[in-house]
């Protein structure tokens, strides 16, 4: 069939086949996004109060991060790889930033106010970190030598102090979780993964130690919701009210009388899965999962096909860390996780991580588009 | 040499990747199969009780406010106390137009701006199903003109709430404190999930301390709720924990006599008991009335309060700085035989001042004509400024310094009230540092005679004088005898938290000049206007007095002219009815300022 393909090349091929090719657009994977982002514009209506300006400021923020998608996915991967150790330096100096001019503003501060610009260096560190460890581990022999394993962690952990100390823990574990899977899908040795888990457990004395008072009460909370239920705990009380009464069928677009009376608190950004579940029931949340799953098998094949070891520990760590964005914001609406600000990926209101996302899949997609097919 | 393993396996590396691919993909459908797992029990196993919940009835969360701990004295009698008062309290979510709602209310109770913006300001902060207070300490009048009309206001009710009284008033509001609305500021910083259904919180003194402690802990109501948003069922309820009943070494009834002793002048006095180093007097006069802090005091009064020439709200015994005068006498006399720069048996003709070798200045004594010759004992008896200055420079500031720092002068006692100031005990170091200066040998004289730079609080020369009387045995002064909630008793102090090696001998020695203040043969008469005695009884040694300066401040106040402030004087009235008075008080240190 390739051999086929190829034997073809020099024939001009459809119009449609052309344009795409030239795109560099993952067919596929494009239309499991363009389904999950037309999700979002569905339920967004419905959890913002029906409000055509919020759908507006949404559709103007996803199409500029499908641009951004394109405009990756032209960029051919070696660039990317060669870009690596710069991008992440720049990520660690802008974090460093931060963190001083939040010790002069005495206060959380994730921004980065460029006067015409703001952004938040920690949403960049979600692709430059596993990027970094991608690259540093592409350049040794697989699987890593525990000196090597030991150097990757090393890099991960100042960005991730880093960010965890803004405080937004959210984003510095899926920082660490991305470069996590980076290592795992290097082929980290199950022994030393087993033995970091027990380390880790050990350790959670001391990490509670360093949390906020804010986020011990989100864990706490999480453990026993009926300890505040009229703060904290609110949110996930309402969340499983609004979830629970939604049943298999659910009741139907712009029925969710949780949202709609207040009761429910974020239901356009974080908490809007509650929102989905309870218009579209059970039926409906295992679609958006089925979804979501899809998209992930994708990505996970384009890392599959990689071609070379950097393009394949990127990819599988970009379309790792998107499950863990989905199982994190879900786990904590329906409650089996601690409540910590994950947004649904593509689906939430809120641009900066899907700006982010949208450029983890430009790469994908990049990686995908500019295999060379060899003869076999 | 590292090269030969780090060759790369193309091979191997890729199907190494594809088992950590498939591995990855196993562990996702089994998580997302853990998500489906929760749906189904959320969605199909529980819809039932949650759609009940959510459709047809609301549940509504209301927090059930724990009764706030009581403030007993030492003897059990109530200083802050619960009593119920009706309270008139909105539900915004009930209230359609709550603007208006407050514009009829207001033309039927009076209802001043102050207190519609602290309700607004409120209601922000709380859940709009929150019942939010109003207007507290409705009148049965009141109560009654509302009742009548209250079909016209939906979602306005009066609701009978308990709220702090302090029935001693001003006696005890420099100890116990109040409690006030939580303000602005306390909303940002409180663990709001404590204070649900509380409105109050301790703004000064013992409320503030030991908030934490009053408290206690918050329940809550599951309530269920039809269409109009009436209660219909309780579903679950989370019984609240009162707060914690403190009990403070205080003893009312001295505090009365100290208070009204200290009569129409500007003071205060503490006493506290010295081998427990509980505070048993604490008094500073005036005081004011803390009962309209609870319900919100009016700017007006507040104001009044503030600009008062007697400064009602200024804690003369904790924050009032004054120098100590002859106070310090007796531990400097202790310095100077403990560093054994002069014994007990030194003696020293006073001519009536003092001079600096080479130095014409004449440093005078309190008695013009002197004193002649004096030992040590004579010294502290009479109060021998030359004696002390001639003390002062052998022992120079530094070890002064060092010295009365044991004893905290210059630092905070550690009392168990905020706000504490530190007093101050000059050094070298100090006036270079905030006065960048020299020390010169004269103020070193007047340091002798706790003049100068020398401040002291009430409170601080208390603590000294109980921790000379203990021998050097350092204890923390503290107002809290014990906290008892329904599940464990604390008690509080008692414990040395430091000990001053002291020769034992030595104390012995300025414990008898000080007893000889009032009853030995040197001492000035007992209606002699000028030392404050206090006879410590039970046993001899013990015995104690503290003399005060022979100084007088008339620093007139426009509004009063009286004496105001500043140095230790006692009129004889107040010395022979305090003298017996005290004299009920067994190894207790006193200081009282006027």
């Amino acid at each position: 069939m390739r051999t086929e393909m190829r034997n073809e090349q020099f024939q001009p091929p459809s119009l449609l086949g052309n344009l795409l090719r030239k795109l560099h657009i993952d067919i596929p994977l494009f239309i499991g996004l363009l389904l999950i982002c037309a999700t979002s514009f569905v339920i967004l209506y419905s959890a913002g109060g029906q409000e055509v300006p919020l759908l507006i400021r949404h559709a103007t923020r996803m199409g500029f991060a499908i641009l951004l998608m394109i405009v990756l996915a032209h960029v051919n991967p070696r660039r990317f790889q060669s870009f690596s150790v710069a991008l992440f330096s720049v990520c660690v100096l802008l974090l460093l930033a931060v963190a001083v001019m939040g010790q002069i503003s005495m206060g959380a501060q994730r921004w980065l106010d460029l006067g015409f610009f703001r952004f938040q260096p920690s949403e960049f560190t979600k692709i430059s970190a596993p990027m970094m460890v991608a690259w540093y581990l592409s350049e040794r022999a697989l699987p890593p030598k525990p000196k090597h394993v030991l150097g990757a962690a090393t890099l991960l952990i100042v960005p991730v102090l880093l960010i965890a100390k803004q405080p937004d823990l959210g984003t510095s574990l899926l920082v660490a979780s991305s470069g996590a899977a980076v290592l795992f899908f290097a082929g980290l040795s199950w022994w030393f993964m087993l033995g970091i888990v027990a380390l880790l457990a050990s350790l959670t004395p001391v990490l509670w130690h360093f949390m906020r008072d804010y986020q011990r009460n989100r864990v706490l909370t999480f453990m026993n919701p009926e300890a505040d239920p009229m703060g904290a705990g609110y949110h996930i009380i309402q969340s499983k009210i609004a979830i629970g009464s939604g049943g298999i069928n659910g009741k139907g677009w712009l029925g969710s009388s949780q949202a709609e009376l207040d009761f429910l608190p974020e239901s356009s950004t974080d908490f809007i899965f509650a929102v989905f579940a309870e218009e579209f029931g059970l039926f409906g949340c295992v679609g958006l999962l089925v979804l979501y799953l899809l998209v992930i098998s994708r990505c996970f094949y384009i890392a599959v096909q990689a071609q070379d070891t950097y393009s394949r520990l990127l990819a599988g760590s970009l379309a790792f860390t998107f499950f863990v964005y989905v199982f994190v914001n879900i786990g904590m609406v329906i409650g089996v996780l601690p409540v910590v600000g994950v947004p649904l990926p593509l689906v939430s209101y809120g641009g900066t991580s899907m700006v982010t996302l949208m450029a983890g899949f430009g790469i994908l997609m990049s990686i995908h588009t500019h295999r060379k097919l060899l003869p076999v | 040499m590292d090269r030969k393993f780090a060759i790369k396996d193309p091979l191997a590396e890729s199907r190494l990747f594809l088992s950590r691919i498939v591995a990855a993909f196993i562990l996702i459908l089994f998580l997302i199969a853990g998500l489906v797992v929760r749906l189904v029990y959320l969605q199909v196993v529980g819809h039932e009780h949650y759609a009940t919940l959510s459709k047809d009835n609301r549940i509504k969360i209301s927090p059930l406010p724990p009764t706030r701990g009581v403030i007993y004295d030492r003897k059990g009698r109530m200083l802050a106390e619960n009593v119920p008062t009706y309270s008139l309290e909105l539900i915004p979510e009930q209230i359609e137009n709550i603007d208006d709602t407050l514009v009829r209310l207001q033309k039927l109770l009076d209802i001043s701006e102050e207190k519609i913006d602290l309700f607004q300001k409120q209601r922000k902060r709380n859940k709009s199903f929150t019942s939010t207070p109003l207007l507290q300490n409705l009148s049965d009048e009141e109560v009654a003109k509302f009742a009548v009309v209250r079909p016209y206001f939906p979602g306005v009710d009066v609701y009978a709430r308990l709220v702090r009284h302090y029935p001693y008033g001003d006696l005890a509001s420099h100890v116990v404190g109040y409690v006030g609305r939580i303000n602005e500021k306390e909303m940002q910083t409180l663990p709001l999930a404590k204070y649900r259904g509380t409105n109050h919180i301790g703004k000064t003194g013992i409320e503030k301390t030991y908030e934490e402690h009053l408290l206690g802990t918050a329940g809550y109501e599951e309530i269920e709720t039809n269409a109009q948003a009436r209660a219909v069922n309780t579903v679950a309820t989370v019984e609240p924990v009162a707060g914690s009943n403190i009990y403070l070494t205080l003893d009312i009834d001295l505090q009365k006599i100290a208070y009204d002793a200290l009569s129409e002048y500007n003071g205060a006095a503490v006493a506290i008991e010295i081998k427990t180093g509980g505070v048993l007097v604490f008094a500073s006069r005036p005081g004011f009335d803390p009962n309209p802090f609870v319900s919100g005091i009016s700017g007006k009064e507040y104001k009044a309060l503030q600009d008062s020439p007697d400064q009602p709200l200024y804690n003369r015994a904790l924050r009032g700085q004054y120098p100590p005068g002859s106070t310090v006498k007796p531990f400097l006399a202790l310095a100077g035989l403990e560093y054994g720069v002069t014994d007990f048996n030194h003696r020293l003709f006073c001519p009536g001042y003092y001079k600096l070798p080479n130095v014409d200045h004449k440093y005078r004594d309190w008695k013009k004509w002197g004193h002649g010759m004096v030992d040590m004992n004579d010294a502290i008896t009479q109060s021998c400024d030359v004696y002390f200055y001639d003390l002062a420079l052998a022992l120079g500031i530094d070890k002064m310094h060092d010295f009365m720092d044991k004893f905290s002068f210059g630092r905070k006692t550690g009392i168990d009230l905020v706000g504490e100031v530190d007093g101050l005990m000059p050094s070298k170091e100090w006036k270079k540092h905030y006065r960048s200066q020299a020390w010169f040998p004269g103020e070193t004289l007047i340091t002798g005679i706790g003049q100068g730079y020398t401040q002291a609080t009430p409170l601080q020369l208390a603590h000294a004088t109980a921790t000379l009387a203990n021998y050097g045995k350092v204890i923390t002064p503290h107002l809290v005898h014990s906290i008892i909630s329904a599940d464990y008793a604390d008690m509080i102090g008692g414990k040395a938290d430091a000990l001053i090696p002291l020769k034992t001998q030595n104390v012995e020695n300025i414990i008898k000049g000080m007893t000889n203040v009032v009853h030995g043969a040197r001492g000035p008469p007992v209606a002699w206007p000028r030392p404050l005695p206090i006879k410590l009884p039970v046993r001899p040694a013990r015995r104690k007095c503290l003399p005060s300066s022979r100084k007088r401040n008339t620093t007139r106040t426009p509004s009063t002219l009286k004496c105001a402030t500043m140095p230790y004087s006692s009129p004889s009235r107040l010395c022979t009815t305090r003298k017996s008075r005290w004299r009920l008080l067994p190894n207790t240190a006193a200081t009282e300022v006027r």
